[in-house]
């Protein structure tokens, strides 16, 4: 049985779709990661798997709950942290996590080993309102207050963002130790760079699956070789000279480097050359393994 | 009148190299220090990256910039203007776009850009010339009587940075312009900084997405109210020995604890 199970599930608000015959499934105990920009569907889906929405059509099981008929089980017996910060501000860290084990019919006291790893960092502070606490802590604490009555399967809606990196990446490191407690997590996120944290990743765009597969799969599938090419200064006029190129097939910006997908062969030698040739300063071109964003991209198109 | 001192300012401006200069720039509330003596010098036409945490005092030290907060002690000076003696000259001659604060979502394309242009001064006819430009530039000729909230969020961002500066500002602030769109628009909208940069727009800009550090000439971490990295992003990687700028954030981060 899949922790997950999503099958031409469908919703619209007025006209505007936003999941299209989404099918899905997640195993027990993967980490799972749901990459796409806003208004993808992310949370539409979400909401529709923690039985907060009905979807117009399709079927979807978490556990082998049906998320329509069966939403009792499933609201028992998953963790959710929604996509703001959730938790009662004007509560104090302890008060919160005692109101939710409580809501679930247990204590913290009972369920203390499951979250030690995490709430053991923001214990020290369990007498702070929740709404004095800084961005990674709040994170911690909704976190500890999703688990707190172990839940089989964990749902988190965009729980890095708005957050530091260094949060970002502790909140990721905490996620990979849980898997070691049997917990199947789907985490949605807009950060590509995530993808490589997770055991799987489905990428999704306005309310369309792009592609499901392990993160280095996807990777491999990319259809064109690709090289990475920066000179001193002149971006502007680089991205448009570039594309201009017959034999590129899409320029974007990377950062320092313009990634140039080819579409005829082409050596870096010769792309440094007609550069010079241009009179762009310093051109460097090198061949370059695309990521989880040049795959993204790619799809999109 | 006021319009021969714009255009003497305007020349002004064209002339100076450095658009922002702070030494030793504070704020402090109470007890605590938000910015602690910040020094840092940006130039015309420069693609500036503003980073650090929340909580290490980026808004606070932004908001002192763009004249909406005055400073406990230090000085600075934005597009030739005393941070002190002339906030209200600053706020008129520099751009300004944040996620929160944009576009009026109940109104048409061409009523947000008339009134924005209204508020910056603009006289009625640069004002129908610039709609005229704007809508051509962005492409925006079939939905200009379309609602905004109709628009998709990449193209209300290009229009929000072309508002930001239809006036022709020396600088503009941007405050976390790409939040949550897909990798494309993002950086569709980027090429929209390189090209206003191109032109002689110096762009400031703050950021969550530790690559798009890397599209700026040069960028600060602040940490803790400090500055605790200045330079161009490859220096910064030289210095640091760090092959990202995500793991010079942890470094300096880490260090800060």
């Amino acid at each position: 049985m899949n922790a997950i199970e999503i099958s031409t599930i469908r919703k619209q608000f007025g006209s505007v779709v936003a999941l299209d015959n989404i099918t899905l499934q997640v195993r027990e105990g993967e980490l799972f990661g749901l990459l796409g920009p806003d208004g993808a569907g992310k949370t539409t889906l979400m909401r529709i798997l923690t039985t907060l929405m009905l979807p117009d059509s399709g079927y979807a099981s978490v556990n082998g709950w049906d998320v329509q008929r069966d939403y009792r089980s499933i609201r028992k017996n998953v963790g959710y942290m929604p996509g703001r910060f959730s938790l009662y501000q004007d509560l104090s860290v302890e008060e919160n996590i005692r109101f939710f084990a409580t809501l679930f019919g247990t204590t913290l006291e009972e369920n203390y080993d499951m979250i030690r790893d995490i709430y053991s960092q923001i214990e020290p502070f369990r007498t702070r309102r929740a709404g004095k606490l800084s961005g990674g802590m709040k994170q911690k604490l909704a976190l500890s207050c999703a688990l707190v009555h172990q839940p089989k399967v964990l749902f988190l809606d965009e729980p890095t963002t708005g957050v530091d990196p260094v949060s970002r990446k502790e909140f990721w490191d905490i996620l990979s130790r849980l898997k070691d407690k049997g917990i199947t997590m789907f985490v949605s996120t807009p950060y590509m760079d995530e993808a490589s944290r997770c055991d799987r990743v489905a990428l999704i765009e306005k309310g369309r699956i792009l592609d499901v597969d392990q993160p280095d799969r996807i990777v491999a599938r990319f259809p064109y070789p690709l090289l990475a090419v920066r000179t001193q200064g002149d971006t502007y006029r680089l991205l448009q000279d570039l594309r201009q190129q017959p034999w590129a097939h899409s320029v974007f910006p990377f950062g320092e480097f313009i990634h140039v997908a080819l579409s005829a062969p082409v050596s870096p030698a010769q792309v440094r050359a007609l550069l010079l040739e241009k009179g762009y300063q310093n051109p460097e071109a090198m061949e370059t393994t695309p990521g989880i964003e040049d795959c993204f991209m790619e799809l999109m198109h | 009148m006021f319009e021969k001192a714009k255009l003497r300012d305007h020349q002004y401006l064209k002339k100076m190299s450095t658009i922002i200069s702070a030494n030793d720039l504070s704020k402090r509330f109470g007890a605590f220090t938000a910015v602690d003596a910040i020094s840092f010098e940006v130039k015309k036409g420069e693609i500036f990256g503003f980073l650090g945490a929340n909580g290490a005092g980026k808004t606070t030290a932004m908001k002192m910039l763009t004249g909406l907060m005055r400073p406990s002690s230090g000085q600075a000076e934005v597009a030739g203007f005393d941070v002190y003696r002339h906030p209200e000259q600053i706020k008129r001659h520099i751009g300004y776009m944040s996620q929160r604060f944009s576009l009026y979502e109940d109104l048409t394309v061409r009523e947000n850009i008339e009134f924005y242009g209204g508020i910056y001064g603009l006289g009625f006819r640069q004002l129908r010339q610039k709609i005229r430009d704007l809508v051509a530039e962005l492409g925006l000729g079939e939905v200009e009587r379309h609602l905004v909230k109709s628009l998709p969020l990449g193209w209300r961002q290009r229009l929000a940075f072309s508002i930001a500066i239809i006036h022709d500002p020396s600088i503009v602030f941007l405050d976390e312009p790409t939040g949550g769109v897909d990798p494309i628009t993002r950086r569709q909208f980027w090429e929209t900084i390189y090209q206003s940069a191109e032109r002689g727009t110096t762009v400031f800009v703050t950021t969550h997405y530790m690559d798009e550090a890397e599209y700026c000439d040069r960028i600060s971490m602040m940490s803790a109210g400090k500055i605790a990295a200045l330079g161009a992003p490859r220096t910064l990687r030289e210095t640091f020995q760090a092959s990202s700028m995500d793991d010079i954030f942890l470094a300096i981060a880490r260090g800060a604890q």
